[in-house]
């Protein structure tokens, strides 16, 4: 086990890349903690997969280095690295039985036949496949094969890291979570450095302690889910954590003070000069409808989602969710909406502006 | 709800067995006429029953015929399968060079029969060939119309030539259908070259490989033209198989009695063997999905 650093890694799936646009990954610093079990969250093509197969050695990056601990692997065999990695599909070994499947990480090892044993027993009973095990792997349903692709990931004690690459796809929902908590058990059991690659933002809440925001091929933010949601660093971290998203307004900043075409909003805290394109952010459970108070909304629809109600509207010529408690009757006279001023983040060109004073 | 009775469905049926009868049964049962009547032209005919039959089984000269070719199976499908198989694991998986690879690998099956014969008759003579002369100068005593363990390497090695190509690109294709995801697997797990031809290469293969071993089994069992043309079945009756002397039988002797008892047989060899190869390599399949 050991903590993983990447060093002015970037990749580039072209053979000469031209410009920062021909980069899958684009130059990055980062280290995982050993021990940490980190999500890694992102749309679909962000390169999620593509740091997950440059740490496992499955791609060699076209720039910068990856440290396990003090030494540098950046051009081991992904053999040498001892790492683990668990695929969307399931990838089982048709011809071989369940037991021989779990066992083959460790047989490849040469471990000892008593000891592999007694290890693939233990992992049999946490994925539920005690019954199975002496099957073919073939033939069996989708979600069993990937109970047994989780299995052989996890199967070895010794493993520097275990990636996940989006493992519980192809499971049924009640399963996934079940398999969640155990690996989230796995976790405090055995302390592996774990890295969870989803684009689900509950699954990634849900099981990491740090959660790694990335998109287009940069880390954008990495933190506790809270930090995530109450300052994204990213618009778009705003965007893709919470459900709706996170409220983007252009604004122009001066001061404590946002002008909206006119309209101002008081916010939190000053904020000194900023340059570039300005906008003030606020999650939608942070905004309320009022009589007169705030800005005029026009509402265009009220969807009841259960437990609240998600209220869309138009402030100012932009798309403002709010989210209203159940019960509360949103009547033709609520016709504003106010804004909890030290809610609201503020950004410039897409990226978080701290404000002055350091009060976050 | 009340259901009409009428089979007048099965007169759809008529224009296939029309077509199948002519195609196929009644040459056969030409051929079965012959195998119990004896004839002396003019379409007289004197019943023999079975005499001919017994006669082809207790033949001395068709058991060496029959054992020459199950040798020359053997010995083909012996070489071609390995060879093929490796021949696709080395061939490049994508890019131009695959490109080229699967057209010169294809260009072997493009050549008629008997030009393959023609070719190597030429490329292995003594005295204008390229590989006879040359062999000859190296100082090996190679001539395939004298010596019939030359005739055999020779014929074996043309075959070799002519058909690995098949097992290979059937191979290849099979390879092409392995996801990446599957490789990637077997490196995080520490799989080495063995372990993972062994159980993702070859399993993915199955199919395809039972594919090629049944058409070269089939074709090398009813070979005819290639060694005609090359040793013309000698020397001697050397590499005289089945078909080679069948015809000479049929059309050399004009013995028609006997060669159709002869072909009905090897017809039903042909059938049985095809037959077992199938069912024991798809429950050998079907035990492996349990």
């Amino acid at each position: 086990m050991a903590q993983i650093t990447l060093k002015n890694l970037a990749h580039s799936y072209y053979p000469n890349p031209r410009g920062d646009h021909d980069f899958a990954l684009k130059e990055m610093d980062h280290v995982w903690q050993d021990g940490g079990a980190y999500a890694l969250l992102g749309s679909s093509g962000c390169g999620k997969t593509t740091l997950l197969n440059i740490i496992s050695g499955l791609l060699r990056p076209s720039q910068g280095r990856v440290l396990f601990g003090d030494k540098d692997v950046t051009d081991s065999e992904t053999a040498e690295r001892n790492i683990a990695q668990v695929f969307q599909f399931p990838v089982v070994y048709d011809t071989m039985t369940v037991r021989d499947n779990l066992a083959f990480p460790l047989r490849n090892r040469g471990m000892d036949a008593a000891y592999i044993q007694a290890r693939v027993a233990q992992i049999a009973a946490m994925i539920g496949m005690e019954a199975t095990l002496d099957r073919k792997a073939r033939g069996l349903t989708a979600d069993a094969k990937q109970k047994i692709s989780l299995g052989r990931g996890m199967v070895r004690e010794d493993v520097n890291a275990i990636l996940f690459d989006e493992p519980l796809t192809v499971i049924d929902p009640h399963m996934k979570w079940e398999l969640r908590t155990q690996l989230k058990q796995l976790h405090r059991e055995f302390g592996h450095t774990m890295i969870y690659v989803t684009h689900d933002q509950t699954e990634a809440l849900t099981f990491a302690d740090k959660v790694v925001v990335m998109y287009d091929g940069r880390v954008v933010q990495m933190g506790t889910p809270e930090e995530l949601f109450e300052t994204p660093a990213h618009t778009f971290v705003g965007y893709f954590i919470g459900s709706p998203g996170m409220n983007l307004l252009p604004a122009d900043v001066r001061g404590n003070t946002a002008h909206l075409q006119g309209a101002a909003v008081p916010l939190g805290a000053a904020y000194g000069p900023i340059t570039g394109r300005t906008q003030i952010g606020i999650r939608p459970e942070y905004a309320v409808l009022t009589q007169g108070d705030g800005l005029p909304i026009t509402i265009k629809r009220v969807e009841d989602v259960g437990r609240h109600r998600i209220i869309r509207g138009d402030v100012v010529g932009s798309t403002v969710n709010v989210i209203a408690p159940e019960g509360m009757a949103v009547g033709a006279d609520l016709t504003h909406v106010r804004f909890t001023p030290d809610r609201i983040n503020v950004y410039a060109d897409d990226w978080r502006v701290a404000p002055l004073g350091g009060a976050a | 709800m009340e259901k009409t009775q009428n089979n007048k469905a099965w007169f759809l049926v008529l224009p296939v067995l029309v077509v199948v009868a002519f195609s196929a049964i009644i040459p056969l049962m030409t051929v079965v006429n012959y195998s119990v009547n004896d004839t002396f032209g003019n379409n007289e005919f004197f019943w023999v029953g079975l005499e001919w039959f017994e006669e082809m089984v207790t033949s001395d000269r068709l058991h060496e015929a029959l054992g020459r070719q199950i040798l020359f199976s053997a010995i083909i499908l012996a070489i071609e399968v390995p060879l093929g198989i490796y021949i696709a694991l080395n061939m490049p998986k994508k890019g131009v060079w695959a490109s080229v690879c699967l057209v010169l690998m294809a260009l072997p099956l493009l050549i008629p029969f008997n030009v393959v014969g023609t070719i190597w008759q030429i490329f292995g003579r003594v005295d204008i060939g390229l590989l006879g002369h040359y062999l000859a100068e190296l100082g090996i005593d190679y001539n395939y119309t004298n010596d019939p363990f030359d005739a055999w390497v020779t014929v074996i090695a043309m075959d070799v030539w002519h058909w690995t190509s098949l097992v290979a690109l059937l191979c290849y294709a099979g390879l092409q259908s392995i996801p990446q995801a599957y490789y990637q697997a077997a490196r995080v797990d520490q799989a080495s070259r063995w372990a993972v031809f062994r159980y993702i290469e070859l399993p993915k293969m199955a199919g395809v490989l039972l594919i090629a071993v049944l058409l070269r089994f089939m074709d090398s069992f009813m070979i005819y033209t290639e060694p005609f043309v090359v040793t013309g079945g000698g020397p001697g009756s050397s590499t005289t198989f089945l078909s080679i002397d069948l015809v000479k039988m049929a059309v050399g002797q004009f013995d028609l009695g006997p060669a159709a008892a002869f072909s009905i047989m090897y017809f039903l060899v042909i059938l049985l063997v095809s037959w077992v190869f199938y069912t024991v390599m798809t429950n050998l399949d079907k035990e492996e999905g349990k």
